[in-house]
């Protein structure tokens, strides 16, 4: 049996959510969803994990916090202390109330970059990169759902379709993979 | 499910739109031609902009003796304005990120003109200390560099220099979050183009964004951290460079409640800019149905707020400066209530304390014609505040024989000017190539805020 997949284009998001629950009852595996904009509640349908960007984030921020101490250490006390009007700078923590904005800014700094080029690296996103959404309406007013046909080998594809149909598709395309 | 909300609110989109029609309502200004109104209003800022870098120029040539400054008046016209427009930038980053944590809807149709806004007035304000520099192919000396000296670093104890920090972090900051916003529009503006050359420009622009869930997944989680890091980001930075004056011993300056005060007065100022412009920007890209009156009604409660938190800080000063009994301190209020500036202080009471008190008045609130107006004055009046408390303080100083007048050159007025039109011109070029309104977020409170809000399918 050839390779297809089947994408069952959707116009209001909550239908689409509706539609996979039926479906992932029947046991088929949905590929991917692609929409306009974030489907709240459809994460845990199709089995998406969440994301530990955040976490990453926080492990960001901390490096931060260490860069902005060390450079602080470094330079105010240990490579060329100053006395600056009358706060001498022989140990770091008497000095340390100073050197808060700049260890605060550089926890941010280092955070919300991190993450950021975190975010573009596992998201595959860059300039120049091809998008791979199936149809150029699911930017704009279009839900669609993408069923490979080799990751259900235990539904038949005729299943699928019948089921996304009464579900409320407004339109199935199938496709063969190449 | 959590985006229907009760039917007593306002609508915050009108028309009874679908998904598609905001996307072509947004993307309109971008495919339609400029009409004369725009070209208009681009040459004068362009004009304007190219003054500003004439004097500019001028200022590099031959150096800043060519501004008013003297040796009593050390700081007056650049850093006014340098706070000024750091100030403006501050409304944008609240809307984006305190009004996502605290789940305002009002915020998604104005927060990424808010944001473009926070970027082109950071930009704006940067211009201020580079050039006071004087000589600013050396700026890059304010970053901890090692150099051919000997190691003699920057001074870390010093305001000014957490302000390098705080300025760029909060511009890169508020960068990266406004363009993370913007990829999936964009994707939208080049999935509609037919034309090959103009949705190969788009498609760099979007980053190949293709919308699955796994992408919008963590696009979310990402606008919320960083709406959590901006937060606290965007007090921290009008708390540093109130702190450029709090921590000196200047009569006026040396007071404790700058921090708060000063932030206050940048979201107040800021949100009277946001005002500025959208009510114009509204009109002009018929943006009506999306950017209504209960959104420049919420903002008018805003600015009463911030307003009368301004309001109170001018009286606290007072208080303070005569319970404290320190005869310089009391001086310099007196001095500049009754000295020789007397009017820029009374500019700045009536247009900061008393105008946007007519917010009180929900007619006045719910006004364009008279929110245009105030918002106008609001930003005349945070202006006149900075002046106030710069000059005022500065030019009568502890030497009676020192005490002198700042009088701003023609190089002064031509930069600031001069900052006005690269604002408006970066302002415009944005409002006709990028999408001016967060349309994706949009359509995700379409269901719950717009006339007929659907009931949910259960």
């Amino acid at each position: 049996m050839s390779k297809q997949v089947i994408y069952g284009v959707f116009d209001d998001e909550e239908v689409l959510v509706a539609s996979a629950k039926q479906l992932r009852g029947k046991g088929v595996k949905i590929r991917d969803v692609f929409s306009p904009f974030p489907i709240h509640g459809l994460d845990p349908v199709i089995g998406i994990k969440s994301t530990r960007l955040s976490t990453a984030a926080f492990f960001y921020g901390m490096f931060g916090t260490s860069m902005a101490i060390l450079m602080t250490w470094y330079m105010m006390i240990y490579d060329w202390p100053m006395n600056i009007g009358g706060k001498p700078s022989f140990v770091w923590y008497l000095n340390m109330p100073a050197f808060i904005p700049v260890t605060f800014e550089l926890t941010v700094f280092c955070a919300a970059h991190g993450m950021v080029l975190s975010y573009l690296l596992v998201n595959k996103i860059y300039p120049g990169r091809k998008a791979h959404n199936p149809d150029p309406r699911s930017t704009d007013d279009k839900f669609i759902m993408e069923i490979q046909t080799a990751d259900n080998k235990r539904v038949g594809q005729d299943d699928i379709v019948a089921t996304l149909r009464s579900t409320g598709a407004v339109e199935i395309n199938q496709k063969e993979l190449k | 499910m959590a985006n229907h909300t009760a039917s007593v609110r306002e609508p915050l989109i009108l028309g009874n739109k679908t998904y598609h029609q905001i996307t072509e309502d947004i993307a309109r200004p971008i495919e339609g031609k400029a009409n004369g109104m725009f070209k208009i209003a681009f040459t004068i800022s362009a004009l304007l902009a190219l003054w500003g870098v004439a004097c500019f120029a001028y200022t590099i040539g031959t150096g800043i003796g060519v501004w008013g400054l003297n040796k009593t008046v050390g700081w007056a016209w650049d850093i006014t304005n340098f706070v000024w427009w750091v100030g403006i930038g501050h409304a944008g980053t609240l809307i984006s990120a305190i009004l996502l944590l605290f789940r305002q809807r009002w915020r998604m149709s104005i927060n990424r003109s808010a944001e473009a806004m926070t970027i082109f007035a950071v930009i704006c304000a940067a211009l201020f200390p580079v050039m006071h520099m004087g000589r600013v192919w050396l700026a890059y000396w304010v970053l901890p560099l090692p150099n051919t000296f000997g190691s003699l670093w920057v001074n870390f104890n010093s305001p000014l220099l957490w302000d390098v920090f705080a300025i760029s972090t909060y511009f890169t900051v508020s960068l990266v979050f406004w363009y993370t916003g913007l990829i999936p529009d964009f994707a939208t503006i080049r999935d509609r183009q037919t034309n090959p050359k103009v949705r190969k420009i788009y498609s760099i622009l979007s980053f190949g964004w293709s919308g699955s869930a796994k992408q919008w997944s963590r696009f979310e989680e990402v606008s919320l951290v960083l709406a959590g890091l901006s937060t606290p980001l965007v007090l921290s930075v009008h708390t540093i460079v109130s702190m450029d004056f709090a921590t000196s011993v200047i009569p006026g300056w040396h007071t404790t409640i700058f921090p708060p005060y000063f932030v206050a007065g940048a979201i107040f100022s800021g949100f009277a800019m946001v005002l500025t412009l959208l009510i114009i920007m509204r009109k002009v890209l018929h943006l009506e149905d999306y950017i209504t009156i209960t959104h420049v009604e919420s903002m008018n409660k805003i600015i009463i707020i911030t307003g009368s938190i301004v309001g109170v800080a001018y009286l606290t000063e007072l208080f303070v400066s005569w319970y404290s009994g320190v005869e310089y301190e009391q001086y310099a209020f007196l001095n500049r209530a009754t000295g020789p500036y007397w009017w820029s202080y009374w500019s700045m009471m009536t247009c900061n304390v008393i105008t946007p008190q007519l917010f009180w008045f929900k007619k006045i609130r719910k006004s364009l014609l008279a929110t245009f107006i105030i918002s106008i004055f609001v930003n005349i009046g945070m202006w006149f505040e900075r002046f106030v408390i710069i000059v005022t303080s500065l030019h009568r100083d502890y030497l009676p024989s020192s005490w002198t007048m700042f009088h701003p050159t023609f190089i002064d007025i031509g930069i600031f000017i001069g900052t006005i039109g690269i604002f408006f011109t970066l302002f415009l070029i944005f409002s006709r190539t990028f999408p001016v309104i967060a349309l994706n977020e949009l359509k995700t409170i379409l269901k719950a805020t717009s006339e007929n809000p659907k009931p949910p399918h259960h």
